[in-house]
């Protein structure tokens, strides 16, 4: 029953409640003189987004990073003390420095499989097929790459048959097992792999769109001149996706910086695989520190800051253009 | 996707020389490359196969008994004899309340899609088609918004939610995520609606029509495909994500979505390898079938800046 009404709030009530608010709007706009009314109708239009983006992104930004200078109970100031510990601790270092390797590596093999296979997919006659199997993890969560990664990784004692394809054929080739994920050595690598595998579709998609945007006269012109394919890359087709590339390259180095759903549910950010994201949950939840998490959260954010003000530069010289 | 900010990006216009993408022609002769080598053919399709494979051996594991998926792995079962079973979906469905969370998941994706959507479309209209001061100033701080790492809100948030007495229910992550989710819904459709061509408002504001009617008649309905891809995107967001209900549910066992669960599965390590897969395909089944009956509008939405008019 209550499923009933809950579904009843969901499909009905919620759309009726959102139309309603506006057809009000127009309705309260009557009781203003004419002129005044085009005044005060857009911030009346504009009132809900601005009323969510206030409570849910401002503020919150606001508090936390008051939050960040003060004790664990958010109670006393304790000047910079979290901000010390974020940068002094040997496991938050030890975070930090695998953000670092997920931002460069993430980054670099994301946004370079997505160009190789945008172009390699361009000479093919099944290219919309190939690229549904490459865009396909893009639509599952992380939750359940996880699970698909980890029959991936499984790994079974020596001398007992591999369920993991991945063991499989290491003691196929003669090898030792090895324990991708519970392991110091190999595990941040091994959940790197997995976010590939989840955001090169997104790149190859952006990319080839660039890509599919490149005047074919320009680039027969080229062939014709005796260009070979190498020089038609990386002296034509590579300068004029340059912008592509650069967006696309913001866009997985804050995916990169952001990385929690997969580590959180393979490691839980045991055997050296932490990152930034994870530990600031562990913070709040685990170690009830939250001015501990709120420094952990605004690190995050200044590392972000560069990227938000290369948006907003692109921004106004798009509208410039408009 | 990432649980940690929309799939917000700023992609520049695709287009070159003004040409727009659709009209550009593509296919195998495109700019006459050369004729495809063999080699190249034998390169993307072992790269299709290590794209597949791990999640054909996940739904294959999900088909096999517990005994065969913890004795050998999943691709001795494509030989005869063949030993398939139902019994881990019936499990992870029944036992392990996969049911309840796969209705709770819908409960929360419906409105975390429905209410952003809607609340953007208002206000991305406005900054479309009306005049107020402060509009582009405003649109800065959105677009400065788009990159905001969740992590930075939680605290607060969560503190909120418990003063108001609704963390754990429903209504905090539908809030939560139409947070969330505005500032690409505003992006994306902004962008889309000024786009539009002006004559069309300029001609129905002199037959008199009022600014709603020229919304619901015609800003709406001639934004159709943006709102599609929008609205796609922020319902597979919010069906796949992990951190929103993490926070705002937590503990509250009645109300977790499958993410939630399935994650709770894997971290008490709750069945065996058979149960994982079965419920994570329980999980990947609606987004699958969003994927590929809506590919167009799904691929539109990631190219954001391009789907201008």
């Amino acid at each position: 029953m209550s499923d009933l009404v809950m579904a009843a709030v969901v499909v009905v009530g919620i759309p009726a409640a959102l139309v309603g608010y506006i057809l009000g709007v127009e309705f309260v706009l009557r009781i203003f003189p004419q002129q005044r009314r085009s005044k005060v109708r857009p911030w009346l239009w504009i009132l809900p987004a601005g009323l969510f983006v206030f409570v849910f992104l401002i503020y919150p930004a606001i508090g936390t990073l008051i939050d960040s200078f003060k004790d664990r109970r958010s109670e006393d100031f304790v000047g910079l003390a979290n901000y010390e510990y974020v940068f002094t601790n040997r496991d938050v270092i030890g975070a930090i420095g695998n953000n670092v390797l997920w931002l460069i590596l993430f980054t670099a093999l994301t946004v370079g499989f997505g160009l190789a296979i945008a172009i390699l997919l361009d000479r093919v006659r099944y290219e919309s097929a190939a690229k549904s199997v490459v865009f396909l993890p893009m639509a599952i969560s992380f939750v359940a790459a996880g699970v698909i990664w980890s029959v991936v990784y499984a790994y079974d004692p020596p001398g007992s048959s591999q369920t993991g394809p991945l063991n499989a054929i290491v003691t196929g080739l003669g090898g030792n097992p090895v324990s991708w994920l519970r392991n110091g050595s190999t595990g941040t690598y091994a959940l790197i792999v997995i976010g590939v595998w989840m955001w090169t579709g997104f790149c190859m998609v952006i990319l080839s769109a660039g890509l599919k945007g490149i005047s074919v006269e320009l680039l027969e012109a080229a062939r014709v001149d005796g260009a070979n394919e190498w020089h038609v890359f990386r002296h034509i087709i590579l300068p004029l996706l340059m912008p592509t590339i650069a967006v696309v390259s913001t866009t997985m180095i804050i995916i990169a910086l952001k990385a929690f759903d997969i580590v959180y549910v393979t490691t839980n950010g045991n055997f050296g695989t932490d990152v930034l994201a994870n530990r600031m949950y562990n913070e709040l939840f685990n170690f009830s520190q939250f001015g501990r998490a709120a420094a952990i959260a605004i690190v995050l954010m200044l590392a972000i800051t560069p990227i938000l003000v290369a948006n907003v530069r692109r921004f106004r010289e798009q509208e410039a253009i408009r | 996707m990432t649980g940690a900010g929309s799939p917000g990006t700023m992609v520049p216009p695709v287009t070159q020389g003004g040409r727009p993408i659709a009209q550009v022609r593509s296919g195998p002769q495109r700019g006459r490359a050369p004729r495809p080598r063999v080699m190249i053919h034998l390169v993307i399709l072992a790269m299709m196969a290590v794209w597949l494979l791990p999640t054909a051996g996940l739904l294959i594991n999900s088909f096999r008994t517990a005994a065969d998926s913890s004795a050998t792995g999943w691709w001795t079962a494509l030989l005869p004899p063949y030993q398939f079973t139902l019994d881990n979906y019936a499990a992870v469905l029944n036992q392990s309340g996969l049911a309840d969370a796969f209705i709770n998941s819908l409960f929360i994706s419906i409105p975390a899609t429905i209410i952003p959507v809607v609340v953007a479309a208002f206000a991305a209209y406005a900054f479309a088609w009306m005049d107020f001061p402060y509009k582009n100033a405003l649109f800065v701080v959105v677009i400065g918004l788009l990159v905001i790492p969740l992590q930075l809100t939680l605290i607060p948030v969560l503190r909120l939610f418990a003063t108001f007495g609704i963390a754990g229910e429903f209504l905090a992550v539908w809030l939560a995520h139409t947070g969330y989710g505005l500032p690409f819904a505003l992006y994306l459709l902004r962008n889309y609606m000024g786009g539009l061509p002006k004559e069309v408002f300029e001609s129905a504001a002199i037959d008199g029509a009022s600014p709603a009617t020229a919304f619901f008649r015609l800003a709406l309905p001639m934004s159709v495909p943006a709102i599609a891809s929008l609205a796609i995107f922020q319902f597979l967001w919010t069906w796949n994500d992990l951190l929103v209900s993490l926070i705002y549910i937590g503990f509250n066992i009645e109300n977790q979505p499958l993410t939630l669960k399935v994650a709770n599965l894997v971290n008490s390590q709750g069945g065996g390898i058979h149960l994982l897969t079965a419920a994570a395909f329980v999980t990947m089944i609606l987004p699958l079938i969003v994927f590929f009956g809506l590919q167009r509008f799904f691929v539109r939405g990631i190219t954001g800046g391009a789907v201008k008019g």
